[in-house]
């Protein structure tokens, strides 16, 4: 017998906590909803665009009744809970329909404030919370010609401009000095009123209401220095408050809003709470952000898991007026102890302020460029140091030169923009899918639209538009888990791998409680490097947890053939080498020869099977794996230098060689590359490396984070030492910190730009801890077969020889 | 009619890995999990027809190599929003034995 979930509340926090229940343990519950309002589930936040006439109610339903149907859910529509008997279980609504429990689920939401002002029961005094609200604002503006917005807040502002959009003549009303005083200061809350003056908006400030008159109907507001104003309407956008009511009746727990522990568990047991009903570490939450957090944690313990606990979340504004850009989050007023670091250009209408302490964000404010506003948000819930980039920090992100994001404004964007090059998504896509699918999150729209799904360089831009899209509601997640199969993220991950020691895929699937029985594609690729890298020794490299191209030692290629591509030591080769190699490409009729950008000679068009004949021909001849399908060392890149070179100061050459045979086979978060070049003309273009040796007459400077892929990235200069023996060990504890330290497919310019150029620097100026890593690194060379070619245990040693070879052959 | 085929033994597939039968001009992919149950689908993704035999395996399910698209062992229909279908065949095991009911 299945048991019995009742939902009182039909909102976007109580049926997220039903879908999510649904993915994990779909056949737990036999479910029921009871909704007060007579829709089915609809994307609340979106009320402001249909007031404004740009959507109609249909496109913001999120689950429609069929869904309920399709998914064996009960659903009461339109039926309020007026009781709740705790001690059978039994729910019933005002309609006289009862539903027994075994868990209940309390997502009731919240109400406008209404200010109990005299009058505030008038017909025409509408707060702005439902479908109901708008139903009515929009019936009056057809009408009528002048209303009063209570609240120059996030919402009064929304609710106003829809209803100067419908035509009507607004005023707000606000009680304080500026508008939106909860995220604004005093400079940017004035700048964003004369913006909304501009487009027709009227304010009233420091206006206390008193009073609305009329006879029947609202016809006056009065204030309390005893001036009037006369509307034919009140929205009372206040504020809201947690709708308690219910949970009062029944004795739980409440205090703001209903009190829960950080597994959304109220005082009763048997009853969770969700949503903006709740108060949890005594915050309440207005926005859909923090719900979603809440529905992930609460549906695992629905479903008797018991992992993950919330533990709150920091939220971010944005308000959905068009032509107003503004952004703020955290403490953005920052005091006596932080600084403010301000840029303001009035001709432009641009003011940004971030508040530093200690060198971290605690929080900001922006008008009229926002664009680093999820830049400078993150930075702050990462408590990322800025101290290395305090000088660029107010001209953004773009300007760092940095790998990711990209410096355009979405919103600008027409439609058919390309946003995703590696799959022809265009701007219009996105936003198309994000409001007809109800998508919140990044992987939701790479999942329906394979926009920043592939190489992932327009991830900002896509996080953008889900942010342009949702307004305030978009919030990336403070650590994004690794993959939807577990809620910990690669750092905790690893962690635990070092910890507890963890030497196989299937233990740590056991020991940190894994929520699928396999993993995934993500997961295992990534767990496979974090237990080899952290236990070269003992961890079990698991082939089955390899992508294909470091599973047959080959690139796989669009037509399933594979390339082939020798190691040319620090880009040297003979013309034995050469001979070999044109060989074997005659001998397997292989048509494509192409010399590759990492100074080597790729053979295309392989067939699986003749893979270990062609690297058998090729090992005869001394030939080994080049690593060009691995997440590992590929090349060193070389000049002649000073062998040949009139310019050259050092044996740039005989160096990569050197650097080469140190690293080569070693397993990496992501490939990295390296080059020397002989004298500062660099023609081996070592500051686009990911580590770089750029030979001067009285040594050698060491370069590191450089990327020449997606986005440029032009090295950080590490140091400059005097032998080749340093620059080695340099290299090594480098890489090593690198293997340790980075997330699974993250390059070193990513990663230094994470953790910060300071932070890598100082651990390896460190002497002491620049020979471990080294030391650390050698080991792993040695003890890993790293070192062998697998070319030849696959050629001649009879490893995995069922890769290469079809089960069986039945004719056809 | 059908025409059950003996194609090798199930220890021959590596478990959470793939084997290739071929069947005349076609690929077949055939697939063991943890659970050491077999399945065998058409080798070409409905995408863009990459090698599912070449892909990490997890659950009754595979990931292509080529696009990441996760394709439903049981159905070779794409799962999540991808939609499109690569031919299925129906496996026995028996006393170790694997065996595919060709068309």
């Amino acid at each position: 017998m299945k048991e019995k979930l009742v939902v009182i509340g039909n909102g976007m926090a109580g049926m997220r906590t039903v879908e999510e229940l649904l993915k994990i343990a779909p056949e737990k519950y036999e479910i029921t909803v009871f909704g007060a309002e007579p829709y089915g589930n609809y994307n609340r936040i979106l009320l402001s665009p249909v007031l404004c006439g740009d959507k109609t109610i249909d496109e913001i339903m999120l689950n429609d009744l069929q869904w309920y149907a399709d998914n064996n859910i009960t659903l009461h529509k339109g039926v309020k809970v007026t009781a709740i008997d705790r001690k059978t279980c039994k729910v019933t609504g005002e309609d006289g329909t009862c539903a027994e429990y075994d868990r209940l689920l309390l997502a009731t939401g919240s109400d406008s404030f209404i200010i109990p002002v005299p009058g505030h029961e008038l017909p025409g005094v509408v707060g702005f919370r439902d479908i109901k609200n708008v139903d009515s604002m929009l019936t009056t503006a057809r009408t009528r010609k002048r209303a009063v917005v209570i609240g120059g807040g996030l919402l009064g502002l929304e609710a106003a401009n829809g209803l100067i959009k419908q035509g009507m003549d607004v005023t707000v009303v606000h009680l304080m000095d500026w508008l939106m005083e909860r995220q604004m200061d005093e400079v940017s809350g004035e700048m964003l009123k004369n913006s909304l003056e501009a487009q027709g908006m009227k304010f009233l400030m420091k206006a206390s209401t008193q009073e609305i008159l009329g006879d029947g109907k609202v016809e006056k507001v009065k204030f309390a220095d005893g001036s009037e104003i006369e509307t034919d309407m009140v929205v009372m956008a206040v504020g809201i408050r947690p709708n308690i009511e219910l949970a009062k009746q029944i004795g739980l727990h409440c205090e703001r809003g209903i009190v829960v522990n950080d597994t959304l568990q109220t005082f009763d047991p048997k009853i969770y709470a969700i949503g903006e009903c709740v108060q949890h570490r005594g915050q309440c939450y207005g926005l859909v952000a923090p719900l979603f957090e809440m529905a992930k944690v609460c549906a695992n313990h629905l479903a008797k898991y018991g992992i993950g606990i919330y533990q709150g979340s920091v939220t971010s504004t944005k308000l959905k007026v068009t032509g107003i850009d503004l952004f703020s989050a955290g403490d953005f007023m920052g005091d006596e102890t932080t600084d403010d670091i301000i840029v303001r250009d009035a001709t432009r209408g641009i003011y940004k302020k971030v508040v530093v302490k200690d060198d971290k964000i605690l929080g900001a404010v922006l008008y009229g460029d926002t664009i680093d506003g999820a830049w400078y948000f993150q930075l702050m819930r990462e408590g990322t140091s800025i101290a290395d980039i305090r000088d660029q920090l107010m001209f953004g992100q773009a300007h760092l030169g940095n790998s990711g994001h990209g410096g355009n404004v979405v919103a600008e964007m027409s439609d058919d923009t390309e946003i995703c090059g590696c799959n022809g998504v265009c701007k219009g896509d996105v936003v198309n899918a994000i409001t007809t699918h109800g998508l919140f999150t990044l992987d939701e729209v790479r999942a329906h639209t394979k926009a920043s799904s592939s190489c992932g360089s327009c991830t900002g831009l896509v996080e953008q538009i889900l942010e342009s899209t949702l307004g305030s509601d978009y919030e990336s997640p403070v650590a994004k888990p690794m993959c939807a199969c577990t809620e910990h993220n690669h750092d905790y991950v690893r962690q635990a791998i070092k910890d507890q020691k963890l030497t196989r895929i299937t233990d740590v699937f056991e020991k940190l409680n894994w929520k699928t029985e396999d993993g995934c594609a993500a997961c295992r690729t990534s767990l496979n490097y974090y237990l080899i890298s952290s236990w070269p020794k003992e961890a079990y490299d698991d082939p089955q947890s390899r992508f294909i191209n470091e599973r047959a030692h080959a690139n796989i290629q669009k037509d399933g053939t594979y390339s082939v591509i020798p190691r040319m030591w620090g880009g040297m080769t003979t013309p034995k080498e050469l001979r070999a190699i044109a060989d074997v490409a005659e001998k397997f009729e292989l048509d494509t020869v192409h010399v590759t950008g990492g100074q080597r000679i790729g053979l295309y068009g392989v067939k699986k099977h003749e893979l270990p004949l062609i690297w058998k021909d090729l090992n005869a001849q001394g030939l080994v794996s080049g690593h060009a399908y691995g997440k590992a060392l590929r090349t060193v890149k070389t000049c002649v230098g000073k062998a040949w070179c009139r310019f050259g100061t050092q044996d740039s050459t005989g160096l990569g060689i050197r650097l080469e045979q140190m690293s080569w086979g070693s397993w990496m978060p992501h490939k990295f590359k390296m080059a020397a070049s002989g004298c500062p003309r660099n023609c081996a273009e070592a500051t686009i490396k990911d580590f770089g040796v750029v030979c001067v007459d009285s040594g050698y400077e060491l370069h590191i984070g450089g990327n020449g892929g997606i986005k440029v990235r032009a090295t950080d200069l590490l140091k400059r030492v005097d032998t080749e023996e340093e620059v080695l060990e340099y290299s090594a504890a480098f890489i090593q910190l690198y293997r340790e330290q980075a997330r699974y497919l993250e390059r070193t310019a990513p990663w230094i730009e994470r953790v910060g150029f300071s932070y890598v620097q100082s651990s390896l100026e460190d002497d002491a801890q620049r020979k471990e890593l080294a030391v650390r690194f050698y080991e792993s060379q040695e003890v890993t077969q790293s070192q062998h070619d697998p070319w030849a245990q696959r050629a001649t040693g009879g490893v995995d020889a069922h890769e290469f070879v079809p089960l069986k052959v039945v004719a056809g | 009619m059908s025409n059950w085929v003996e194609v090798g033994s199930l220890e021959e597939i590596p478990p959470l890995g793939a084997r290739v039968v071929k069947n005349g001009d076609t690929d077949i992919a055939v697939f063991r999990n943890t659970k050491n149950e077999v399945f065998a689908v058409n080798d070409a993704c409905p995408h863009r027809q990459g090698q599912l035999s070449q892909g990490i395996v997890h659950d009754k399910s595979v990931t292509c190599p080529l696009h990441n698209w996760k394709i439903d062992l049981t159905t070779g229909e794409a799962m999540g929003p991808d939609e499109g279908c690569t031919g299925h065949y129906k496996t026995r095991v028996e006393d170790g034995k694997v065996f595919l009911e060709l068309k």
